[in-house]
């Protein structure tokens, strides 16, 4: 039937996603729309779905009911080996960077190039080059050689960023990139994600709980010529720089608008993330 | 009551998809050979000092035991054959296995587990591997080749435990223990001391593979699920071992 009937430039569409583990509700009937070059700030407390949904999204998790589509292709029947090929065009990055412990840095940015199907099998050479340009970006290409615990929290996302782009994805993923961060390495993470974003053009999905890595995203861009965040004066008029915010209570999408619509709203628990 | 067998029906269940997974993709590519080697090398070398240790104490400790028995009717000449059949049916295979559960399965099931809780597992599927190939499947093939090779060498470095024994306490010549011993062994005997090394190979890997990737809720979780994978592999290695016993006693 109308299976594919999402619109090419979405990324990402919920229809009506629910899902639940045993008695807990994950996701309760989430709806939204993401276009391409869009960023997305999902807010939320803890236990609240954030995680639930940013694996849904790419078909780790599977929805109990409602339908989701990854870039154009509905993912929600799929098996998978089948999920691997659209996965290759998805950059995530998990709540602690999700490196593997058994690879040195090095490795571990290698291995999507070397385990995803990205156009024609890279030569070593190619390889080796995108790792130490996804390196360079992250500002690690020191730590080329060493082992993931001999990295800090902070650095331990950053190497994580480089894996999530090295592959150049048109979306990426990023789950909580600033948990457990000291204010200031948290702001360089999340000026590495806005700096990746205004570079490459991709659309982000970003799930939090600080509503200053919205408040970045959303307002600041990277200059190239400069090399520095500037702050963008009307973010939401100005050039394509769209940032839609989204907030989940327990499971359910209780807002989604522009930041001046989120700080305006009434609702209890959506003025909470805002104030702080 | 049909309540209370749910959960452990449903777990059965979900544990035989995950075996039927990991069989399936032995013969499906990609395979990661350089995961399979470093496995063996982890549970079969790695396991070599231990299982060769427990091999010789028990070979030591039956000929020990039957010693005297075997006295009182006059019959010490007959310890080499009731040695080598214990080891070879029973004890080698056994003792092997519930060494290797209690060193693999654990080690297996801590380590995926660590890896489950850190998303490791989550972060591999995204970047486009299969975890049960990439994971499972090599720590089923490596410990399914490298349990009977523990059982032979824990087998005969338990001979020897018991040829000390014999020549140092029984008084024993070496071709009085050896050549008995040698000559009782028949092929059910041999066939069941390596049969059941390999079916027990496959519990031990993918019990531990299995509470490994179930693992839920932080460090924690880890522990409980490496003390459970251990007991459900002891567990089963004893059910199936007098299950298999019962059927080669019958061939016999």
């Amino acid at each position: 039937m109308s299976a594919a009937a999402a619109p090419p430039q979405s990324v990402l569409r919920f229809e009506d996603v629910s899902l639940a583990f045993d008695d807990t509700v994950a996701l309760d009937h989430v709806s939204f729309e993401q276009a391409a070059g869009e960023t997305r700030v999902v807010l939320g407390a803890a236990g609240s779905g954030k995680t639930s949904l940013l694996k849904t999204a790419i078909g780790l998790l599977k929805p109990d009911s409602g339908r989701v589509w990854l870039l154009g292709e509905e993912i929600t029947c799929r098996g998978e080996h089948d999920l691997f090929r659209l996965r290759s065009r998805v950059g995530v990055l998990f709540q602690e960077g999700g490196l593997f412990d058994s690879l040195t840095v090095g490795e571990n940015v290698a291995y999507p190039l070397e385990n995803q199907q990205v156009g024609q099998a890279a030569t070593p050479d190619e390889i080796e080059r995108r790792v130490e340009d996804a390196l360079r970006f992250v500002e690690l290409e020191h730590t080329l050689d060493k082992t993931p615990d001999e990295l800090s929290g902070g650095m331990r996302r950053r190497v994580g960023i480089a894996r999530a782009s090295v592959t150049e994805p048109p979306l990426v993923l990023y789950d909580s990139p600033t948990a457990g961060l000291d204010p200031i390495t948290a702001n360089t993470i999340v000026e590495l994600i806005a700096k990746e974003r205004d570079l490459r053009d991709t659309a982000n999905l970003m799930v939090t709980y600080r509503y200053q890595d919205g408040e970045i995203m959303a307002n600041f861009r990277y200059n190239p010529d400069s090399g520095q965040m500037v702050r963008v004066a009307h973010a939401l008029e100005s050039n394509g720089l769209r940032t839609i915010f989204m907030v989940l209570e327990g499971g359910r999408l209780v807002f989604e608008g522009s930041q001046k619509e989120l700080e305006a709203s009434n609702d209890p628990y959506v003025a909470r993330f805002v104030r702080h | 009551m049909l309540d209370i067998l749910k959960p452990p029906v449903a777990e059965f269940q979900d544990f035989l998809v995950l075996s039927g997974r990991a069989l399936k993709n032995v013969f499906r590519a990609p395979h990661y050979w350089d995961d399979v080697f470093q496995q063996m090398d982890i549970i079969g070398v790695g396991g070599l000092a231990i299982v060769a240790l427990i091999g010789f104490f028990s070979g030591l400790v039956i000929t020990m035991q039957m010693s005297r028995s075997l006295s009182a009717y006059g019959a010490v000449d007959q310890v080499g054959p009731i040695v080598i059949l214990i080891l070879v049916r029973e004890l080698g295979p056994v003792l092997t296995a519930v060494m290797v559960a209690g060193r693999s399965a654990s080690g297996i099931a801590s380590e995926l587990g660590s890896m489950k809780v850190s998303e490791q597992i989550d972060a591999m599927r995204a970047l486009g591997t299969d975890p049960i190939q990439k994971l499972v499947t090599p720590r089923m093939i490596a410990t399914a080749v490298m349990l009977p090779l523990l059982t032979i060498i824990a087998d005969l470095v338990g001979m020897l435990g018991g040829f000390l024994i014999a020549y140092f306490t029984l008084r024993l010549t070496p071709s009085q223990y050896w050549t008995p011993a040698y000559q009782t062994l028949e092929y059910n005997d041999l066939v069941q001391g390596l049969l059941k090394p390999f079916i027990f190979a496959f519990v031990i890997s993918l019990v531990g593979c299995y509470y490994g990737m179930q693992t839920k809720g932080g460090t924690q979780g880890v522990g409980r699920a490496t003390t459970q994978a251990v007991v459900v592999a002891c567990v089963w290695i004893f059910v199936l071992d007098a299950l298999l016993g019962r059927i080669f006693v019958h061939m016999g």
